[in-house]
């Protein structure tokens, strides 16, 4: 099982990997000595890769730092520690993988347009009944053509019901009707999708807050599960969204999608630095299975390992 | 805004530089840096950076520069220039066929917005007068026929489906004669989201484009894509020769710098960007006018064909005549708050005003819509009767409009002080007006 999700985590993380280990291969075997003109490179690879500014300097030094603690002095000796420092950062905030332990719980799917929120939910609810929970559905994403069409597919494919009004209805009636039903059923998990929303929209994300609100008064019991859903490709924009969701509604936790692509990645680490908000989930590709559970580990060894 | 954040980052670095009788070099360098940082922030190529940063810094250090009265001054046009050459200089418009119906094949990643701006390329072309028609050919993604077919009614374009168990390619090739058929010059094909490395996937839009031959393949690009943007433009030009982008959730804050990035490394034209939600949202792409809101030049022209656009000459006419005849009611306000609305968010047609964008006093506030649609139902609560002569309204009447729109009745009384205010205003602007003639001046819907 570990084995064949590492192997699946590196598959999906392939063209991940190809992107950022072989130039940083190219670099320190280049190299004999670590000097400044290494550095700046590493700050390219680092940037090209959507790590972002401020993060980037911010693991050079962390690199520089550790490379005087270990005494390292031969560049090839580099990207075992730059790995390590990765995976420090991280780690540094507490990264409990997903997990539906308490029952009942609420997951609450909140994200800009076009991320894979739908998808994601799919794969969560496929995910989560495999654990042998009961699960259903609420489509809260009232605002986009067929996007309620497109999560009851989900729900016909992962056999889970979708409860939904037509659109252009109140999302927050859908989520008190969604509530009402999972306490009346006894369901253990109830996985909301909501309606892409741009994060500067002051009256969309107040629109959320209603939901969260109706939550609050409706289903004080249920352990709750804030996900936002990031798209890898997104640049250092994916930072200003966690921000401002995050203000609306306090994420627990984020959801990677389409690391399958030629997507660095490195957002990844811009969030964990300046947020603290840990990455729980990563989507690595567009089959029923393709969601993982986000470990650092896995995560930084698929991303420097060499074929 | 789109690029707000470069914007002001850049005017503080150039705060810096403004103002200085003499720079030196290292001033020049100083400055370079913080617009690289800036940049780079906002998600620009990192080798297109560091080509624009050489190529404004060789210019700027160069004699003329250093040798003027205003050296900041020119600097900031310097980069202006630059920036405006990087976008591309001219405007690109679809081209169509001489013999119709012309083709135009949408591409792109997934949750890049494909079938959305189907919709809203469909509903500008309608405007201008074509006939197109909608093509769903992405069968894999679940309900997206359905999206397509819900937005295609919105905006009163046709669209052709075959249900999602037929080859895309064959719905392409059916739909383009059924086209020919029932007179439709133009057809759009939206084609499933994929991506560019994947390619059994791109092999089926490399055989779609030869059997419908398109006179456009456009890329839809999602604004906030990061460094990965120039990857993905370079695999999609490569395998199908794209002829231009589309630019989505231009609407969102800060970044975009994947603009930039794709139109300096592909040298292909961006020619339509989508600003908003709704399916009107979509205008075309001018390049210089996208370098100046990036410098916080603000983006009159865009407001004054807004404006233009949303402007009933004869409702027009109408008004100035009351205006000068001091018979403006009730009636009318109500027109000119439409009026307004229909140009969109009050906050995106002031970030349009040259300075408004950085204006300290305006930060933080936070312009309502709401506030404009509560005005609206007050008026809507009024009579036919109190509404042309607002004299009329007594206390009670007051009371009935405050019950009839849900609010109080001092809401009532300020809009009514509200409406004495213009009226004066009115009066004043009359008398401004042929000063205003004089400097070509133009005529706008105001309140």
């Amino acid at each position: 099982m570990a084995f064949s999700f590492f192997n699946k985590l590196k598959e999906g993380l392939d063209k991940t990997r190809k992107g950022i280990t072989d130039k940083i291969d190219d670099l320190f075997n280049n190299y004999g000595e670590i000097d400044d003109a290494l550095f700046d490179e590493l700050e390219e690879i680092l940037i090209m890769a959507d790590v972002g500014m401020s993060t980037t300097l911010k693991l050079i030094e962390n690199l520089r730092t550790e490379l005087k603690v270990r005494k390292v002095k031969e560049a090839s000796e580099v990207k075992t520690v730059f790995k390590d420092v990765v995976e420090a950062m991280l780690r540094e905030n507490n990264n409990e993988p997903f997990h539906v332990g308490d029952v009942p719980t609420i997951v609450m799917v909140i994200g800009v347009n076009g991320v894979g929120k739908t998808t994601s939910i799919g794969k969560i609810a496929h995910m989560v009944k495999a654990e042998g929970k009961s699960v259903l559905i609420a489509a809260a994403d009232t605002f986009r053509a067929a996007a309620i069409d497109q999560l009851k597919v989900w729900g016909d494919r992962v056999g889970v019901h979708v409860i939904h009004q037509s659109e252009g209805s109140d999302p927050a009636a859908v989520i008190y009707d969604a509530i009402q039903s999972a306490k009346a059923k006894k369901i253990d998990v109830l996985i909301c999708d909501t309606a892409g929303r741009l994060h500067n929209k002051v009256n969309l994300m107040n629109e959320l807050a209603k939901v969260f609100r109706i939550i609050d008064r409706e289903y004080p019991d249920a352990k709750r599960e804030v996900l936002l859903v990031l798209d890898a490709t997104t640049g250092q924009n994916a930072i200003q969204q966690a921000k401002v969701f995050n203000e609306a509604a306090q994420i627990s936790g984020i959801v990677l999608t389409k690391l399958d692509g030629t997507a660095k990645g490195g957002v990844v680490m811009a969030i964990n630095s300046a947020l603290n908000i840990p990455v729980k989930l990563i989507g690595v590709g567009e089959g029923i299975d393709d969601l993982q559970l986000f470990d650092p580990h896995d995560f930084v060894e698929a991303l420097f390992s060499s074929k | 805004m789109a690029f707000e954040s470069l914007s002001e980052k850049l005017q503080g670095a150039f705060n810096q530089l403004r103002g200085r009788g003499k720079l030196n070099e290292k001033d020049v360098k100083d400055a370079m840096r913080e617009v690289k940082l800036a940049l780079l922030e906002a998600d620009v190529n990192f080798k297109v950076v560091k080509d624009f940063i050489n190529t404004v810094t060789e210019r700027a250090i160069g004699e003329s520069v250093m040798q003027s009265l205003t050296p900041g001054q020119q600097v900031i046009k310097i980069v202006s220039d630059e920036l405006t050459n990087l976008m591309g200089k001219t405007q690109s418009k679809i081209e169509f066929s001489s013999k119709p119906p012309t083709v135009i094949m949408m591409a792109g990643l997934q949750g890049a917005g494909k079938t959305t701006t189907c919709g809203k390329l469909g509903s500008l072309l309608k405007k201008q007068g074509k006939r197109p028609l909608l093509i769903a050919c992405d069968v894999y993604r679940p309900a997206a026929i359905q999206q397509l077919k819900v937005v295609g009614e919105k905006v009163g374009v046709p669209v052709f489906e075959m249900g999602s168990d037929v080859n895309p390619v064959k719905i392409a090739k059916a739909g383009l004669e059924h086209a020919i058929h029932f007179n439709n010059d133009v057809v759009i094909i939206d084609t499933a989201g994929r991506l560019h490395i994947d390619e059994s996937l791109m092999q089926e839009l490399i055989e779609m484009k030869e059997v419908v031959s398109p006179k456009e393949i456009l890329l839809v690009l999602d604004a906030m894509t990061g460094q990965d943007a120039v990857n993905v433009a370079e695999h999609f030009n490569k395998q199908l020769e794209i002829s231009g982008v589309i630019l989505t959730k231009l609407d969102g804050d800060t970044r975009g710098g994947a603009a930039l990035s794709v139109r300096a490394v592909m040298g292909k034209p961006i020619k339509y960007a989508c600003i908003g939600e709704k399916l009107t949202d979509i205008e075309e792409f001018y390049p210089d006018r996208m370098a100046s809101r990036i410098l916080g030049m603000g983006d009159v022209m865009t407001l004054i064909e807004k404006a233009q656009e949303n402007f009933d000459e004869e409702k027009a006419k109408k008004l100035e005549k009351k205006m000068k005849n001091q018979t403006f009611d009730f009636e009318d306000f109500l027109d000119q708050l439409e009026q307004l609305q229909n140009m969109g968010p009050i906050g995106d047609l002031l970030g349009m005003i040259p300075g408004m964008k950085n204006n300290k006093s305006l930060q933080g506030m936070e312009v309502n819509d709401k506030d404009l649609t509560r005005t609206k139902a007050i008026i809507q609560s009024m009579t036919k009767k109190e509404r042309l002569d607002p004299d009329l309204i007594n206390s009670s009447r007051k009371k009935r409009i405050a019950a009839g729109c849900g609010l109080h009745v001092s809401d009532v009384n300020r809009l009514l002080k509200q409406f004495e205010q213009t009226k004066k205003m009115m009066k004043q602007f009359g008398g401004m007006e042929k000063k205003m003639k004089r400097g070509g001046g133009m005529k706008f819907p105001f309140f």
